[in-house]
This record gives C-alpha cells, sequence and structure tokens, in this order.
C-alpha cells in the first residue's frame, strides 16, 4: 500500500472511531428501544439480542405521549411560522432599504438573545400566570416566536442580501413591486435559505429545554418536558422510555442533517460564515 | 452656446425627489419586530428591578414591600451563592476546554479526506441535535447509572470499582454530559471555518516546506483564531445557563454539589417562592451574561456586512 | 415618439456628488452611448433615467412628460443589465413574458409577444430553457427579448458586451446595430470601450467625473474633439501629446514650436493663443508618417505587428515616447532610427487649460459643428 493510501486508511480508523464514540450513547438508546425491558437492565448489558418493536407500539398507544407530541409539533412549527410572518418584511426592508441605522438594529435584535433565561424567569411566569398562559401552548409558541425572532431576522437578512441586486431591478423595471418582488423574485430565489432557516427555528424550539420545563405542566408540555418527567429511575421503563426519546429525537436528527452547513450561519450569528 | 455641464458655482435648487413615502414604507414592516423584541427585552427585565427590591413572596404574597437592597445583601452573603458561581465557572471553562480544544481537532481531522467522510461526519454532529432531556436521561440511566449503566459494565469488567456518578461526582457528570452535547458544534463551526480556508494557502506553504505540525501551528490555528474566540462566547453564553441537564440528573444535588447560577435562582423562584430573592439572583445573572456578551457583539457587528 | 431630455440632474450619494449637472437631449430613434472612464457616472446616469436611483435635484422628461417621481416600470422603458439579471428560476419563455404577466396580459397575447421577440433573436429553440442552461451569449440575448417584449419607448444598455468574450462582442455589435434598425427604437447605451461607442453610435456622450465633456458624433469627435481628456479618449490607439509654445501666427495657420526643437504651422484659428503661450500639440499614431527626416526623429523602442497594420512605439530626443501607426509591411524594426512627418491638416492643438483651438476646416464627415460644446478640463 502506497503511503498516501496508508494514510488514508488511519485516517479512516482514527476518525470513524471518534465519530462512533461521539454517536455511541444515542446508539446505545436507540439499541435500548428495541430490547425487552428486561434485558434493557441487564448486566452485562447486551449488544446482541432479538429486537422487538413492541415499545414503539406500547409508546404510541399512550394517549398522552402523542398529546405532548403534538405539543411539540404545534409549538415548533407554530411559533416556525409565526417568527417568519414577523421577520420576511423586517428582514426584507434592512436588506433592500437600509438605513444608517440598519446595522445597530440588526446588532441589537441580536443582542436580545444575550439574556439568560433565569434572568427573567420570575416575571415571565408571574405575567404568564397571570394572564393564564401557564401550561398553555400558545403561552410558549409566544416565548420561543420571540425568542427565535432575532436568528430568524439575521438569517433571512443574510439570505437575502445573497439575491443578486440586478435581478431584483430587472423585476422591478418588468413592474414588480413589494410583495410581487417577494412572491415572485425574492422567495423563489433564497428558498433555501428559508428552508434552512425555518429549520434551525423549529430545532431550536423543539429541544428547548428551560422554557418548557418551567412554563408548562400536564397540558402544554412538550416532549422535553413530558421526558423529564422521567428523571426518577423506576428500573422497567428503560425500554420504552429510549423508544419514546428515539422517537422525540429522530426528526430533529434528520432536520440538523439537512441543514447542518447553513446552520453555522445561524447558531453563530453570522460570525462565521 | 453651453448645453452641456453647467459651471460648478450655479446654483442648483435642493429638490428632492418624494423620499418620505418610500421610508415610512420600510418602518412600518419593521416595526412588528422592533416593537415585540423591545417589549420582550425591557419589560420582564424591569420588572426584574423591580422585583429585586422587594419582599415579595408567592406563598405569602400579601407581604409585600419595599427592601431596598437587602435582597441583594442577602444573594452576596448567601454561601450558596458562592458555591454555585464557582460552580457555573467550572461548568462553563471545563466545556470551553473540551469542546474547543477537541473540536479544534476534529476539525482539523474531518477536513481531511477519509473513506465514509459524510457518513462519519452526520455521526459526529448529532448529540448537539439530541434535547438535552433526553441526552441527561441517556447518560444518567443508561451509562452512568451505577448498577444497570454501561460504564458501571465496564469499569466492573476491568476490575475497577464502579463509580456513583451523581453522588460522588455529579459536577464532572454534568460536565461530561454536556460537553458530549456542545463537542459537535464546536467541531462543525471550526470545520466550516478551515474548509473557508483558501486552499492556494496552504498548497504555498506546502511548497515552502511546512509538514502537517507548522501547517497546523502556522496556518490553520491563526486562521481559526477568529473563529474560535466567536464559539467560545456564544458557548459561554449558554452554557452559563445550563438548566435542563441538572434538572433531570441531580437537581443541583447532592447538597449544593451542582448547583450552578440558574438552578439556584430557579431554586429561590420555583421552589421557594422567593420572587424577590430570585430576582436579584436574575439581575446578578444578568450583569455577568452582559459582560460576555460585550465581546461577541463586537465579534458579531464586525462581521454584519454580510 | 420617444425622446428623452435630461435638465440639469444632479445626483449625490450622502456627501459625495457623482453627477454635477448634466443637461443632455435624446432624439427619438436616435443610438445614444454614454462613454467614459470607470467611474464617470456613466451608468448612473443611465440609471436615473431607467428609475433606479433617485435624482437629487434636475429633471429626466420622456416624451415631454417629466418621469422624476413615476416608477420604473411604469416609464416605457426597458433595460438590459451587464449581468443579463436573468430570473434564474424561470424558463427563458417566462423571463421574456414576466413583465407582461405582471401587466396582467393574457396568456395568449403574452405568448405570441414572447414568440415574436423570440424570432427577432433566434430564440424559438431555447424558449424551455433555464438560463443556467444557457451560454454567455444565448442569454444576453434573452435578456434583450425581455426587454424588447415590453415594446418600449426607449432601450437602455448597462455595459452589456462586457462579460462577452471578444468574438462574441463583436458579433453581438453587429447585432445590436441591426437590432436598432429593425426596431426604430431611441436607445441609450453605456460602455467604458470606445471601439463600442464610435461603432454603433449615432451620437456619443462622453462623461468624466459626474460631467459631459462632449456630445456628437463619431466621427465629430474624432476629428474635432473639444479637449485633451476627450482627445485621449477616443480613437486607438491614443493620440500622441507633444508640449510646445506658439511663435506666431498668420492666416490659416498657428506656428508653434516643440519642446523637441522643430517647428510646425498647424491648421488652427488664429487669436486663441498669444505668442510665447503654452500649447499642446496632439498627432493620432494614423496621422504620422514614417520617413527618412521630418519633424521628429525617434528611436523605436517596441515593433507591434497585427499583420493588417503595425505600431510602432518611438521615443523621442525629448524623452515622449509615441505611438506611430505603420503599414502592415513597414521594414522598420526595434532600435532603428527613424523619422516622423505629419501633414499641417492633421494636427490637433490644445491651449494651456486643455481646450482645442478649433481647426481651420471641419472635416467633410463630422458633419454640422453641433450647438452644444463641452466643458474645458482644467
Amino acid at each position: 500500500m502506497n503511503r498516501a493510501l496508508r494514510r488514508k486508511w488511519t485516517l479512516t480508523a482514527v476518525a470513524w472511531a471518534v465519530a462512533l464514540l461521539a454517536f455511541f450513547p444515542i446508539f446505545w438508546m436507540v439499541l435500548a428501544s428495541f430490547k425487552t425491558e428486561i434485558e434493557a437492565v441487564s448486566t452485562p448489558p447486551r449488544l446482541f439480542f432479538r429486537p422487538t418493536i413492541e415499545n414503539y407500539f406500547v409508546v404510541q398507544a399512550r394517549a398522552d405521549y402523542l398529546k405532548f407530541a403534538w405539543n411539540s409539533i404545534v409549538i415548533s412549527f407554530g411559533s416556525t411560522l409565526l417568527a417568519l410572518a414577523i421577520a420576511v418584511p423586517a428582514s426584507y426592508a434592512m436588506a433592500f432599504s437600509p438605513t444608517k441605522r440598519t446595522k445597530s438594529t440588526l446588532v441589537w435584535m441580536l443582542s436580545t438573545k444575550f439574556l439568560p433565561p433565569v434572568g427573567v424567569l420570575v416575571p415571565v411566569y408571574l405575567i404568564f400566570r397571570d394572564t393564564g398562559l401557564l401550561d398553555v401552548r400558545t403561552g410558549l409558541l409566544i416565548v420561543y416566536t420571540l425568542i427565535n425572532l432575532p436568528i430568524v431576522v439575521w438569517m433571512l437578512f443574510s439570505f437575502f442580501k445573497e439575491v443578486p441586486r440586478e435581478i431584483l431591478e430587472a423585476g422591478r423595471m418588468d413592474g414588480a413591486v413589494a410583495w410581487g418582488e417577494i412572491y415572485h423574485l425574492l422567495l423563489p430565489l433564497s428558498l433555501p435559505g428559508v428552508a434552512s432557516t425555518s429549520l434551525l427555528a423549529i430545532i431550536l424550539s423543539w429541544n428547548e429545554a428551560f422554557w418548557s420545563l418551567n412554563l408548562t405542566a400536564a397540558n402544554a408540555a412538550p416532549l422535553t418536558a413530558f421526558i423529564a418527567s422521567f428523571s426518577s429511575p423506576e428500573g422497567l421503563f428503560w425500554a420504552k422510555l429510549s423508544a419514546a426519546s428515539t422517537m422525540a429525537i429522530a426528526p430533529i436528527l434528520v432536520f440538523g442533517w439537512m441543514s447542518q452547513r447553513q446552520l453555522v450561519r445561524g447558531l453563530t450569528f453570522g460570525a462565521v460564515k | 452656446m453651453e448645453t452641456a455641464a453647467a459651471p460648478a458655482n450655479a446654483p442648483a435648487p435642493a429638490r428632492r425627489a418624494a423620499r418620505r413615502g418610500g421610508r415610512d414604507k420600510t418602518l412600518l414592516l419593521k416595526l412588528p419586530s422592533v416593537l415585540l423584541l423591545l417589549a420582550w427585552s425591557t419589560i420582564p427585565l424591569a420588572m426584574t428591578l423591580w422585583f429585586s427590591f422587594q419582599r415579595y413572596n408567592l406563598l405569602n404574597p400579601e407581604e409585600r414591600g419595599f427592601l431596598g437592597i437587602e435582597n441583594y445583601h442577602f444573594l452576596l452573603t448567601d454561601t450558596g451563592l458562592a458555591t454555585a458561581i464557582w460552580n457555573t465557572l467550572l461548568l462553563v471553562g471545563w466545556v470551553l476546554l473540551v469542546t474547543v480544544g477537541l473540536g479544534t481537532l476534529l476539525a482539523v481531522l474531518f477536513d481531511q479526506d477519509f473513506f465514509g467522510r459524510g457518513v462519519a461526519r452526520v455521526l459526529l454532529i448529532a448529540p448537539f441535535f439530541v434535547m438535552p432531556t433526553v441526552s441527561a436521561l441517556v447518560w444518567k440511566n443508561l451509562l452512568m447509572h451505577p448498577v444497570n449503566g454501561l460504564f458501571a459494565f465496564l469499569l466492573h469488567s476491568v476490575g475497577l470499582p464502579t463509580i456513583d456518578w451523581f453522588a460522588d461526582l455529579p459536577l464532572t457528570a454534568i460536565i461530561i454530559m454536556v460537553a458530549w452535547q456542545w463537542l459537535p458544534f464546536a467541531a462543525l463551526i471550526l470545520l466550516t471555518a478551515i474548509q473557508a480556508l483558501d486552499p492556494e494557502r496552504k498548497e504555498a506553504a506546502r511548497m515552502d516546506g511546512a509538514g502537517p505540525i507548522s501547517m497546523f501551528f502556522f496556518i490553520i490555528l491563526p486562521h481559526l483564531a477568529r473563529p474560535i474566540g466567536v464559539v467560545v462566547m456564544i458557548e459561554s453564553l449558554f452554557l452559563m445557563s445550563i438548566f435542563a441537564e441538572i434538572f433531570v440528573t441531580t437537581s443541583g444535588g447532592p447538597g449544593l454539589a451542582s448547583t450552578n447560577l440558574p438552578f439556584l435562582i430557579y431554586r429561590y423562584a420555583l421552589l421557594d417562592f422567593d420572587v424577590g430573592g430570585a430576582s436579584a439572583g436574575g439581575v446578578l445573572a444578568i450583569v455577568l451574561a452582559n459582560v460576555v456578551a460585550i465581546f461577541l457583539m463586537r465579534s458579531v457587528a464586525r462581521n454584519l456586512e454580510a | 415618439m420617444a425622446n428623452v431630455k435630461i435638465d440639469n440632474v444632479r445626483k449625490s450619494f450622502g456627501d459625495v456628488e457623482v453627477i454635477k449637472g448634466v443637461s443632455l437631449e435624446i432624439a427619438d430613434r436616435e443610438f445614444v452611448v454614454f462613454v467614459g472612464p470607470s467611474g464617470c457616472g456613466k451608468s448612473t446616469l443611465l440609471r436615473l433615467i431607467a428609475g433606479l436611483e433617485e435624482i437629487t435635484s434636475g429633471d429626466v422628461f420622456i416624451d415631454g412628460v417629466r418621469m422624476n417621481d413615476v416608477a420604473s416600470a411604469k416609464r416605457g422603458l426597458a433595460m438590459v443589465f451587464q449581468s443579463y439579471a436573468l430570473y434564474p428560476h424561470m424558463s427563458v419563455a417566462d423571463n421574456m413574458g414576466f413583465s407582461l404577466r405582471l401587466a396582467r396580459v393574457p396568456k395568449e397575447e403574452r405568448e405570441k409577444k414572447v414568440r415574436e421577440a423570440a424570432r427577432i433573436l433566434q430564440l424559438e429553440p431555447l424558449l424551455a430553457r433555464k438560463p443556467k442552461e444557457l451560454s454567455g451569449g444565448q442569454r444576453q440575448r434573452v435578456a434583450i427579448g425581455r426587454a424588447i417584449v415590453r415594446n418600449p419607448k426607449v432601450f437602455l444598455f448597462d455595459e452589456p458586451l462586457s462579460n462577452l468574450d471578444a468574438a462574441l462582442r463583436v458579433q453581438m455589435r453587429i447585432e445590436l446595430t441591426r437590432l436598432h434598425d429593425e426596431l426604430a427604437a431611441t436607445m441609450i447605451y453605456v460602455t467604458h470601450d470606445q471601439i463600442e461607442a464610435m461603432t454603433m453610435a449615432d451620437k456619443i456622450v462622453v462623461l468624466q467625473a459626474g460631467v459631459i465633456e462632449q456630445v456628437g458624433s463619431p466621427l465629430d469627435l474624432y476629428h474635432h474633439p473639444h479637449n485633451l481628456f476627450v482627445a485621449g479618449f477616443i480613437g486607438s490607439p491614443k493620440m500622441n501629446f507633444l508640449r510646445g509654445t506658439v511663435t506666431g501666427s498668420k492666416d490659416g495657420a498657428v506656428s508653434v514650436r516643440l519642446a523637441v526643437g522643430e517647428a510646425l504651422d498647424v491648421s488652427a484659428e488664429a487669436g486663441h493663443a498669444s505668442e510665447g503661450a503654452p500649447v499642446t500639440l496632439g498627432v493620432r499614431p494614423e496621422d504620422f508618417t514614417v520617413g527618412e527626416g521630418g519633424l521628429l526623429r525617434g528611436e523605436v523602442l517596441v515593433v507591434e505587428r497585427l499583420g493588417g497594420s503595425t505600431f510602432l512605439h518611438v521615443k523621442t530626443g525629448s524623452g515622449d515616447l509615441l505611438t506611430v501607426q505603420a503599414d502592415g509591411d513597414s521594414p522598420v524594426r526595434m532600435h532603428d532610427r527613424i523619422g516622423l512627418q505629419v501633414r499641417p491638416g492633421d494636427c490637433h492643438l490644445f491651449d494651456q487649460t486643455g481646450l482645442a483651438i478649433p481647426r481651420i476646416s471641419r472635416h467633410p464627415l463630422a458633419g454640422e459643428k453641433p450647438a452644444s460644446t463641452g466643458r474645458a478640463v482644467t
């Protein structure tokens, strides 16, 4: 084997070892979801066994799991749509009619994300309690819209700016104005960017684990809170819990995998592209 | 005779084209976002500030009154606070060290060409997308459980005593969990940054005789200086607010061993129902976060030319 | 009818004024070219006419109607952009029909107009393709087709040929001229290439630093440049400039002594420069003749042979570097010492402010002397 090939194989071995190691806990959990409860907690832990999908059926049959899953879906997608609706006009305005204050406005918007949630836990909790938004999906939806809005605005802004100016000018010469411009030209041309922005917002909402734990209870809890409620061990539960967890994280893993490149932009607030 | 250029000193009536209409239109487009974020960032903050000077306990809501800085006094003399802040620093510091250090190496590794690179990358990145509560439970029950966990089994099979992670080394356990979750973040960001490095620069270095070590220290690392700075700052901001992992595994215990600042405040607020005290703590957390944020904002603002 | 009038237009970006009071009239069906070096404001002027930038002061009229506050799409214009600016997610047919679709023209009529434009530009087989599947020249034609479909009063072109390779550029130049003839439309064309200007324009507007230097037909500018800038800008290779002093004048000629030492009589009007005044003599490379003796002598530093003609770069005794156009068969070689001769009627004379001293007679092909004159370069 020549040197280059040998080097490549060494790299492959090392990189795959690291990747498998990093992925292992997830793998182990998914594995557990296919075991029986006895097998899941057996000592020594079994790598090879007869898999069963019974756990998945049991979990799905539980009415409350579906309810919490639905909560996650409604809250994540709902807050993302709302954030998009509010952000698209703003990003459009800032990308194509920039003023002297545009840059500082964007920076300020991003700065609202630097507020530690625990710092405003008390007032938000009290306001929600007094306005009936505690343990209600709408409450959490509003919070998520607000905390994701800066990232959505920023990402859309940066994607909109990448649309060649001349194409939009040609559109203007052809008669496309404002909403026509957005609908016919801007959105189709920035569709990948809008898609990855939406995916990031959905991922952030789905995985959010501070407000979801503190502002919801039996009714509006999304999957994060539902799974957290099993923090006290009860031995015979792990296989089913693993199944529930696998279902809870699977869609996000797919979303994340699909948009990893573009996520970097949103995750670093544009500081790295 | 002269119809081409007017002489430079001729007065030109400053007739502005109707700009006013255009400016209003974009203001309307921006208004919802700006107003909403303004409300979100100021009203709760103002309330926290207000409460921090009040005596207010949800168990005795009638007994309200102005306390001055007594909440702060109580907070700052609470030994629990010192522990919480120290734990926060340990948590943030260690996770940063592991994620950035290891993340840099992984970024360099995954920049190389090897078999199945795409799939390996997906596997590496996965932990970041797992929700914190799930990852906490996986670590707590499947891996670190002193009886049923995989680690117990592995240690046992090489003759080492099992570690009761969450009883004996709670903060360490949390650090391991959080580092596992955030390593992909650092690796992904830094990998993206490395791939933005101009290949011609690397080639020029190679022509100059740079081997892999020199390449790393003289070309790659300087190039990564800025992205590493960004990663450090962003991670710090989020790591200072770690909550779910503690909530799900140790509840801050045993005692205060794994309590960080957010969890301490949470305890004041929703376990002790001490709104006043929690608010003072909240103000402290905000101040600390602002210190880090100032550095991050400057870096972001510099890059905002998109 | 589609004439354009620009009245004392100024444009500032913030504190920087880029168009400094430009006035111009463009007649119906004229092919007008705005030409000038980078940053002279030609594209900005075009965009002001198009409505893509707002006018700071002054007025633009199209067919007598003031257009300052009218939206771009409603000015009766169509623009071809330098980068073509085609809509990448639409087919060629949709690209061309987009403006009609926005104007809610019924589908049948829309398709008819698109087909007609496609026929003129030979785009019929490409109608279903997307822009990324087309070559540069094809994209160029789609951009033109998009403009034709709108049946505008005035066509605006913003450096449309800059992104094409040399051979394609020559071909498109011919097509555009032919198109102008076939459509009988007013066309305003911006370029930095003076060859495009010379070959295509009915009227050339030379701009520099936001100001019009001269307006006239190509040969008018070639034979009667108003100042040093226009003289040096029009004509390739560039005109040669030599310093000299006026030694006297007589009827029909001005006597000039060159810094190099030789004297000659130039066919320029007397009375514009007094005796002893410094002047600049301008001679185009093609107006020099190579001989043994002559007005100037120098050493040939570089010989560029193009086959059909030869360019000699000659260094004179006073250190000036002159460009001389000689025959394709010229026997001159590097390091030869040669003499250069020029006819007095072929010389240009410029006073110390850079303004041209009018020549005795107008060149027969240069047309009538226009009413407008350019501003002097200081």
